[in-house]
């Protein structure tokens, strides 16, 4: 990263003033409405965490640089201070206590998009050096080894040899012209790399051909999450060069939000021009392959379950339906928590907080909403599309002891859909070869 | 000899009247081309739904309060509501209000009976200060709160509270209803320089926000 200043840091931000924040920070009267909407205010009572106090910084900079009696303040000496340790105090705001789940932007009663605001002020605090450590080392690991956890294609290798062999089906890698392009999340490659089985199994049961690249399979955008628009464009850029290299119609989005945010809004964004491809998130493929009759079910679930809406794809991405469409096809008592849907309660691990170690207490305290939320239902198992929330509600549950299984929802669609043959896994024939 | 007050009340029903209108709409003006002459990049991200129907949905469904909430801060939601109803009724439904306008701009509208309109300043007023007890009990509004936020407060009760007065005859008639007029004229030049300004900008913050999630195929 560049060398940063508190003055880079106002530049970045006033960079991030349009017509839209000038309208919001127009319109908080501090009501303090969405203090209620943020499961950081409600699980820790501390009215810090109240996102209207998450303006602050940008607020300051339009004020002193966009109105008339701001400029005529600063002229004066009298302007809003921005120094390292106002954005010191505010770094724990910006980052550690937001997942940038949209909550309060849902709630604000003027209509202030308190979200996109924190997103747009983390620009300011990366150009200005406050951000955590954790953010820091996922995003350099990203730029230099091409994932935040670092360089994955040796285990995506191994992935893939393992669904080979587990399904039979082949995976072809770095194939030109096919349909589609799958990226991973970081995430799934290491934590649930069942996921690639899952696509092998539905796409060859549907007909669809598709490929991974191995000069861009990761979808995580570290990018995005920790507010840097050169590291989100440099990450976007990767994947749009190999799907358009590879000519391929469209590239699936992974379970992982903000990868979907990443590359469906904001990348177009972030690199100038539309793609010369399509943008599909995996729920949305499937909800489409069932809808065509190209995928069909042998059966369903049958212990209870309930679904986790993650926030990126959901409130922020307008993926609303496609998972409980999907689920009615393949769950016979699928019961829902309160406030599933568009209020559903964010994991608190979104918008870079699991990446922040700094923030593992804080992280897990407000995993409370959830288990309340869960408390109310009482499920079998918990079903949800996003690997980094899989990964997060199973981390807290293990904490707060208990038992109970979290399930993907394209390995679940995998299980109970309907096959033409019954594969034989490779390993198998490979042995029954050797017998013969 | 006038009686007392009187210059203050004709100053204010002239001269001051003029200057409150006229810093009042050069302050919006100002405002509003802060806030538009700033305009939006472009969005290149293929829709997946349409940000207009998004932006006007939500100019109106964010009239009803989130869900939960008012159970949650029944004073504060219930209040607002009633407050900010009572507020526009007042000011734009009592017949001598209707006149000033009608002198000003030339328009007019039937008005609501004064009767009405008493007792609605009466709850109006109430409902302003069970706000202020709130922010200065609830421990997220005391926290937001700085001095603009008790400021324009009173800038709000005082027209109130002395409209109710005068029209109630409480006090010396001339003088309260010069502090009426008075009151009401800074409340409306401070309108664009203070957090008041919500009262317009409310409607492009909703619009933009609803637009966002709109384009995305989501409501907001």
């Amino acid at each position: 990263m560049t060398a940063v200043s508190v003055e880079r840091g106002v530049e970045a931000l006033r960079q991030q003033v349009d017509a839209s924040v000038a309208s919001y920070m127009s319109s908080c009267i501090h009501c303090g409405l969405c203090a209620q909407a943020c499961l950081f205010y409600t699980e820790t009572g501390d009215p810090k965490y109240t996102p209207q106090r998450k303006l602050e910084p940008l607020y300051r900079v339009w004020k002193n640089d966009f109105t008339l009696l701001g400029r005529l303040a600063s002229m004066a000496g009298l302007g809003c201070k921005i120094t390292d340790e106002f954005l010191d105090e505010w770094e724990e705001l910006i980052y550690d206590s937001c997942t940038l789940c949209g909550r309060c932007t849902m709630a604000c009663p003027v209509g202030i998009d308190i979200t996109a605001v924190v997103r747009k002020t983390r620009e300011g605090m990366v150009a200005s050096g406050h951000v955590p450590e954790g953010l820091i080392g996922a995003a350099t690991r990203a730029v230099e080894g091409g994932g935040p956890m670092g360089d994955l294609l040796p285990a995506l290798k191994a992935v893939i040899r393992r669904s080979e062999a587990a399904t039979g089906i082949p995976v072809e890698v770095d194939k030109e012209g096919a349909e589609y392009m799958v990226i991973l999340s970081a995430q799934e490659t290491v934590g649930f790399p069942e996921i690639v089985e899952a696509y092998s199994k539905i796409f060859k049961q549907a007909g669809v051909t598709w490929t991974i690249s191995t000069k861009a399979f990761e979808g995580t955008n570290v990018g995005i999450q920790i507010g840097s628009r050169d590291i989100a464009r440099t990450l976007v850029q990767r994947v749009v060069d190999a799907a358009e290299e590879l000519k391929v119609k469209a590239v699936i989005a992974p379970e992982c939000g903000h990868a979907y945010t990443a590359l469906r809004w904001e990348g177009p964004n972030l690199i100038g021009r539309t793609y010369e491809f399509d943008v599909v998130h995996i729920t949305e493929l499937v909800d489409q392959l069932i809808k065509e009759g190209r995928i069909k079910f042998k059966g369903k679930h049958k212990s209870k379950i309930t679904y986790h809406d993650p926030c990126q794809t959901n409130r922020r991405g307008g993926m609303l339906n496609p998972p409980r469409a999907i689920l009615a096809e393949i769950s016979e008592n699928l019961v829902e928590m309160e406030d599933a849907g568009l209020w559903n309660w964010c994991c608190g691990g979104g918008g870079g907080v699991g990446a922040n170690e700094r923030a593992d207490e804080l992280k897990t305290k407000v995993f409370m909403r959830k288990k309340r939320q869960l408390d109310g239902v009482k499920p079998d198992e918990l079903v949800t599309s996003c690997a980094n929330c899989r990964n997060i509600i199973e981390e807290a549950l293990d904490h707060y002891e208990i038992d109970l299984p979290v399930l993907g929802l394209t390995e679940m669609v995998a299980e109970y859909m309907e096959t033409d043959e019954i594969e034989e896994p490779a390993a198998d024939k490979a042995v029954k070869g050797e017998d013969q | 000899m006038t009686e007392p007050g009187m210059d203050l009340l004709m100053w204010a029903r002239g001269t001051g009247f003029q200057i409150a209108i006229g810093v009042f709409l050069f302050g919006l003006v100002l405002r509003l081309i802060e806030i538009f002459a700033l305009r939006r990049k472009a969005d290149v991200a293929p829709p997946k739904g349409d940000a207009v129907s998004g932006g006007l949905r939500t100019i109106f469904t964010r009239f009803v309060p989130a869900p939960g909430f008012a159970a949650l801060l029944p004073a504060q939601i219930i209040g607002g509501v009633i407050f900010h109803f009572g507020l526009l009724f007042i000011v734009f439904f009592f017949v001598p209000h209707i006149a000033v306008i009608k002198d000003t701009f030339g328009v007019s509208w039937p008005g609501i009976s004064s009767a009405v309109i008493n007792a609605l300043t009466v709850l109006t007023v109430a409902i302003l200060v069970v706000l202020l007890v709130v922010r200065l009990k609830h421990p997220v509004r005391r926290y937001l709160s700085d001095f603009q936020d008790y400021f324009i407060w009173a800038l709000t009760v005082v027209p109130l509270v002395s409209g109710y007065m005068a029209f109630n005859a409480v006090g010396p008639y001339t003088i309260v209803l010069a502090i009426h007029v008075l009151s009401a004229e800074l409340l409306i030049a401070l309108i664009p320089f203070t957090r008041l300004t919500h009262a317009f900008t409310w409607v492009s913050s909703r619009y933009y926000n609803g637009a966002f999630a709109g384009r995305k195929g989501t409501m907001s």
